[in-house]
């Protein structure tokens, strides 16, 4: 099971939290303009990292808040925690 | 090459010098400098794919390279349920050629992997349950699949123990039922077609693990191994799990994502359920061994994950769901849990695919049903392996399919619980 650090409520069981995939994928600006490849790889493919993974929890059962986790996908460690807009060493995008 | 068969006689014979001549069930050759296929992964989909290309293929000397050790991986971890009731017509066929394949492996495979048809069980709890059932089971007749919809008291009279009253926390209204599905022994796969792959000149290498795909003006050359460079005319990638790990090495990025999945096995029992039962509502399957354990499947943990263990609350909900439905197991205690990596698909449907890289070929996204396609998926892949095209089986399980949006969902059709 993980502990997982809410940016806002602190540390929490996992339970608490729901999964939301991969962090970072923006959606294309102007989706006509994109070939069918690029549309799909913007859909459908994934890094699937071995290892630190970039992903998005959201606090479901508590303050209902999306952030992002930095966690290894093989210890299941939780390495770092941040707000949307963050980098994980803390510099805004 | 052929090893001794087994049969009556040769366990006639080797009683008599108290089964110490027993030849090994396959070779632990080094690798050759090159082959003409690789298959990377040793579970059962690889050494099935190796096996079909030495039986029904010419295609030269083949090896098969696994990390770890035969029946190690996701094979010797799943709960063995093998079945065909898929609703979409791809999928159908694809399953139900592998269903008929496991009706013959035993003697094909001169291996004992004791596929025993006991049936398989898929409950509805709902009202919109039983019209998807119903939906399934005659997409399955449509397609010459065997299904049959039991009511509550049919299901009572199959299953004793089971919980079918209005007042159950999950009531039972029915279910389908396919008499042609059942379970096998894990590692009898694993080993039968390794045993029979290795008697048709396949290099079975062990401990061996690819670190990279080496490419030459876009045409696959070889492949990077823990025991050094070994070169390929095609490389056939099998590996669960890792696929995106090894797509990464040829600089492919893939629309699958690995997912912990778990089971977990009770103490043995005398016989008490001689069918599976699988349901999709409540998320949890059982069946009984031979050896008479309880085997149950959880689902997967929602988070992306490689390390073979999930999360205690998936574990905590599933078992829960099954004491709902029988209520006598539950002082049953479970003597074993453990976990596997389940590579899942956006649409629950593998991929079989040649990719960009020519001689490149993946089959991967079985996600947490791959066990019952082991014969069928090995077959059709062999075919696109060899013949650098797809079976008609398999043509619409491509890589392409996301491109084209041909998906073929099986999410909540049949593919929920496997």
């Amino acid at each position: 099971m993980l502990q997982i650090e809410c940016p806002w409520c602190g540390a929490r069981d996992q339970q608490e939290f729901q999964y939301g995939g991969e962090a970072h994928i923006v959606r294309p600006e102007s989706p006509d303009t994109l070939t069918d490849e690029q549309w799909a790889d913007y859909l459908f493919n994934r890094a699937n990292s071995k290892g630190v993974h970039a992903e998005q929890w959201c606090h479901t059962a508590g303050c209902r808040r999306w952030f992002n986790v930095l966690r290894d996908t093989v210890s299941y460690a939780v390495l770092a925690v941040y707000r949307p807009g963050e980098r994980p060493s803390g510099s805004v995008e | 090459m052929r090893r001794n068969r087994y049969s009556i006689f040769s366990l006639a014979r080797n009683a008599v010098s108290y089964h110490q001549d027993w030849s090994e069930a396959w070779r632990s050759p080094d690798p050759a400098a090159s082959y003409d296929v690789i298959v990377a992964g040793g579970g059962g989909h690889g050494l099935a794919t190796a096996y079909y290309l030495a039986a029904e293929h010419d295609v030269g000397r083949i090896a098969v390279l696994e990390k770890g050790w035969i029946g190690g991986g996701n094979t010797g971890r799943n709960t063995t349920i093998v079945r065909s009731n898929y609703l979409w017509d791809e999928a159908a066929h694809l399953y139900e050629k592998s269903l008929q394949l496991w009706e013959g492996l035993s003697q094909e495979l001169n291996f004992n992997v004791m596929f025993s048809q006991r049936g398989v069980m898929n409950l509805g709890h709902t009202l919109q349950d039983m019209r998807d059932i119903y939906r399934r089971s005659n997409a399955n007749r449509l397609n010459g699949i065997d299904s049959e919809i039991l009511t509550p008291a049919e299901i009572k009279a199959k299953v004793p123990a089971m919980n079918v009253s209005s007042e159950a926390r999950y009531p039972v209204l029915g279910a389908s039922f396919q008499p042609r599905g059942g379970v096998a022994r894990h590692d009898a796969v694993a080993w039968g077609f390794a045993r029979a792959a290795d008697a048709r000149g396949v290099d079975i290498i062990q401990n061996c693990e690819v670190t990279g795909i080496r490419r030459e003006n876009g045409a696959v050359c070889g492949v990077e191994t823990t025991r050094g460079l070994i070169g390929a005319r095609k490389v056939a990638v099998v590996v669960a799990g890792h696929a995106s790990v090894l797509a990464d090495m040829a600089e492919l990025r893939f629309p699958v994502e690995s997912h912990p999945l778990q089971a977990l096995v009770s103490e043995p029992l005398k016989p008490v359920l001689d069918t599976v039962i699988m349901s999709n509502a409540v998320h949890g399957y059982v069946s009984q061994s031979d050896k008479g354990e309880l085997v149950i499947g959880a689902g997967i943990d929602a988070y992306t994950g490689y390390g073979q263990r999930g999360s205690f609350s998936i574990i905590e909900g599933n078992v829960a769901a099954i004491v709902e439905l029988f209520p006598v197991f539950s002082r049953v205690r479970m003597l074993r849990q453990w976990g596997g990596i389940v590579d899942v698909c956006p649409d629950a449907c593998p991929i079989i695919s040649k990719t960009p890289v020519k001689g490149l070929y993946f089959n991967c996204g079985w996600g947490t049903g791959g066990f019952k396609a082991t014969p069928g998926s090995g077959w059709v892949f062999a075919h696109t392996v060899a013949q650098d095209e797809p079976h008609a089986l398999n043509a619409a399980f491509d890589l392409e399919r996301f491109t084209t949006g041909a998906l073929i969902d099986e999410h909540g059709a049949a593919g929920v619980a496997h």
